[in-house]
């Protein structure tokens, strides 16, 4: 008798096949330029279920640029492991040609000049059009939303999330879990949650009063489907009140509570799902970890690192599914379920190039609706770029490097700090910088650009607990971003030292004087989590800094020095 | 100028204070000293008693602690970086529902929570979690 793990192999075998049929073509695709939208979505279905994954999409509407870090550092075992491998050496791995559109839409490296052969990634109505294919080859297709979708543009900012959730509710999905969206405010987030036609779950989300679940987030939800029960435990981002403000959601508590997703896999496997799968919020390496922890989980559809893989990574003896941020993928995943377990899957992470994926006409109709209103104010142009201006990284981006440059200029500061989140679109050399594009590296609800004072002693202390959330061995202990990102200072940082001893050499690159740990320096930042934060929105200070300007033009940044990576 | 708690406050760290540095805890061997009086120096066996904390304090003046100890006749908490490590003492009888007991602690700082159980049979078990205080990080 073949046994699971056999059976898993076999699936593993026949993603790559999938996998490497799609990675060859496009490759070769490229170089006789007939990359087809038949050919991004061909998929051999298979089994008796399919699962649809899209996550953090961060409010993108609309095709954007977006660039895959260069630098993603993985530490203890996680050393060298996916998805902490990046450009030349991720496409060796994965066996792709280089300037094909995997490495586009997979890789760093050359990233402005194959932007302009191969256009924007993205748009809710490809997505919608990848959604209907698919639900034309299985109809009762399961589609999930991994969260950090009411988040992360103008148009959301100005309508707190209603633009996403009228245009989420069209792609008609089936659940959804969670993490920015609690920026939103809990009353805004129970408004919305109430309304919601799908099931919102998490069964990390807890009561903070009692500590008990709460009703409005129940645990999971089941399917019935290709003539099985599939159970889908919702787990909302672990720590979301220490990465986020938690004043503004202060009814909920989460945690990992890996000993609660035990019982709810129980619970499921009892009341007769013949296939667990986990929608995540953890980050990957979090994933990674929790499945080996919990046992009984067949599948995890991973968000909150934005990492997209093209084959799903076994861990234990759950496969885990990375499905990309900002609308670029749409993961499908199709299982072989019968006699109580899951026997195989097959599985495809489909690039949405939008310049090969015909736009749902219903979709893009809904999309221009939201965005009419505003459509003035935020198409307004503010400067131009001739430089890359992307985010991702473990240290800075060009974009944090010009907000942080915004930040010294306008608040008259010598250092500045700036949040290492990872959304965030690209913009390519010789585009014009709107105040949408603003909007879509700097918007949340608690973008107040304060200014302060902090000692060298202090500052350390602020370097290295950031440094602990992400650069800690332990996968739990990290929260997913990146580092913060500082402009006027520099310094080297050892990321396999702990936490206390990581940051060194800090510097003011003003005056290349040594940071005096008792000496008092002037900061300014943004995304402070604290409630009477005050300050001018940094979205106008970055406005009137690139105003001035006219057109940015990004230096090399060499501020961090990186050992033990 | 002198930087107060209140500008601290302001640039966009966690309410706590910056206690977590780096090193043991000032008051680990306090902890050491109190279980070795609990236990009179025997040996200390895992693997029986499970002890539930979160990994990242949501607030470190209110962090919630579980233990569950089938067969033990009371179980005492330690917070080792606190400058009072002992926490509390939950005592169970032969009519015990069920010998488990929940509560919050307040947590200084980064530190290890302990619990040391006393068996029926007299033996002593252990569990311990680490729950890290921190000052806060920025999400993906």
């Amino acid at each position: 008798m073949i046994s699971r793990r056999d059976f898993l192999q076999v699936g593993m075998a026949a993603s790559a096949i999938v996998g490497a049929s799609g990675f060859g073509n496009w490759a070769r695709l490229a170089a006789q330029q007939s990359l087809t939208q038949d050919q991004l979505l061909e998929f051999e279905t298979f089994g008796n279920v399919s699962l649809i994954h899209v996550t953090d999409i961060h409010a993108q509407l609309k095709p954007i640029y977006f660039r895959e870090p260069s630098e993603n550092i993985g530490v203890g075992s996680n050393k060298g492991a996916v998805p902490h491998v990046t450009g030349a050496k991720f496409r060796s791995l994965y066996g792709i040609e280089d300037g094909s559109p995997s490495h586009y839409a997979l890789s760093s490296g050359d990233f402005a000049s194959l932007a302009s052969g191969y256009g924007r990634v993205g748009g809710l109505d490809r997505v919608a059009t990848v959604i209907k294919s698919i639900r034309a080859d299985r109809p009762d297709a399961i589609l999930l939303d991994g969260g950090d979708t009411w988040h992360g543009s103008y148009t959301c900012y100005k309508t707190a999330g209603q633009d996403m959730v009228n245009v989420m509710n069209a792609l008609n999905p089936d659940a959804m879990t969670f993490h920015w969206e609690f920026t939103l405010g809990s009353d805004r987030v129970t408004e919305i949650v109430e309304s919601l036609p799908f099931a919102a779950l998490g069964q990390n989300i807890f009561d903070t009063e009692w500590d008990e679940p709460t009703e409005l987030f129940p645990p999971y939800k089941m399917f019935e489907r290709g003539g099985t029960k599939i159970a889908v435990i919702g787990q909302a981002f672990p720590y979301m009140p220490i990465a986020n403000p938690g004043w503004m959601f202060p009814e909920y508590a989460f945690g990992i509570r890996d000993e609660n997703m035990q019982a709810m896999v129980d619970e499921v496997r009892a009341a007769g799902a013949e296939c667990v799968v986990v929608l995540s919020h953890n980050g990957f390496d979090v994933d990674k970890k929790m499945a080996t922890v919990v046992s009984g989980i067949d599948v995890i559809l991973s968000g909150h690192t934005h990492d997209a893989l093209p084959e799903p990574v076994l861990s234990g003896m759950t496969i885990i599914v990375p499905s990309g941020s900002n609308g670029k993928f749409v993961s499908r995943v199709d299982l072989d379920v019968h006699n109580g377990q899951l026997l195989g899957y097959r599985h495809k992470l489909i690039p949405v190039f939008s310049d090969v994926i015909e736009p749902d006409a219903e979709m893009s109709a809904l999309i221009d609706e939201q965005r009419a209103p505003y459509l003035d104010d935020m198409t307004e142009v503010v400067g131009k770029t001739d430089s890359l201006l992307y985010r991702r990284g473990n240290f800075n981006g060009t974009w944090d490097d010009l907000i942080c440059d915004a930040l010294i200029s306008e608040r008259d500061a010598e250092i500045a700090l700036s949040p290492g989140v990872r959304w965030g679109p690209s913009l390519i050399p010789g585009q014009e910088i709107t105040r949408e594009d603003i909007f879509n590296v700097t918007s949340m609800t608690y973008g107040k650009a304060y200014r302060t004072e902090m000692t060298g002693e202090f500052l350390k202390v602020v370097l290295e607990d950031v440094a602990d959330n992400i650069f800690n061995p332990d996968p739990y202990y990290q929260q997913g971003g990146d580092m913060v990102r500082t402009g006027g200072l520099g310094y080297r940082i050892d990321v396999t030292q702990p936490q206390g001893s990581r940051i060194s050499n800090m510097t003011l690159l003003n005056d290349g004087e040594a940071i005096d740990p008792s000496r008092s320096y002037v900061i300014a930042g943004w995304a402070s989590v604290n409630e009477d934060t005050e300050g001018p929105q940094i979205w106008d200070v970055v406005e009137n800094h690139i105003r001035k300007l006219g057109t940015v033009t990004t230096q090399e940044n060499n501020s961090v020095e990186v050992v033990g990576a | 100028m002198e930087l107060t708690r209140r500008k601290i406050l302001a640039i966009g760290s966690g309410t706590l204070a910056f206690a977590s540095l780096s090193g043991l805890p000032a008051f680990a061997n306090l902890t050491d000293d109190a279980i070795t009086s609990l236990t009179g120096g025997k040996e200390l066996g895992e693997g029986k008693i499970s002890l539930t904390a979160p990994e990242i304090a949501e607030n470190g003046n209110t962090v919630p602690i579980s233990i569950d100890a089938p067969g033990a006749v009371s179980v005492t908490l330690f917070a080792d970086g606190n400058p009072v490590p002992n926490v509390a003492t939950f005592k169970f009888g032969p009519l015990s529902a069920s010998r488990s007991a929940s509560t919050r602690i307040r947590l200084a700082s980064t530190q290890n929570v302990i619990a040391i159980a006393q068996m029926e049979d007299g033996t002593f078990q252990t569990a311990s979690s680490n729950v890290k205080v921190t000052i806060g990080g920025c999400g993906g």
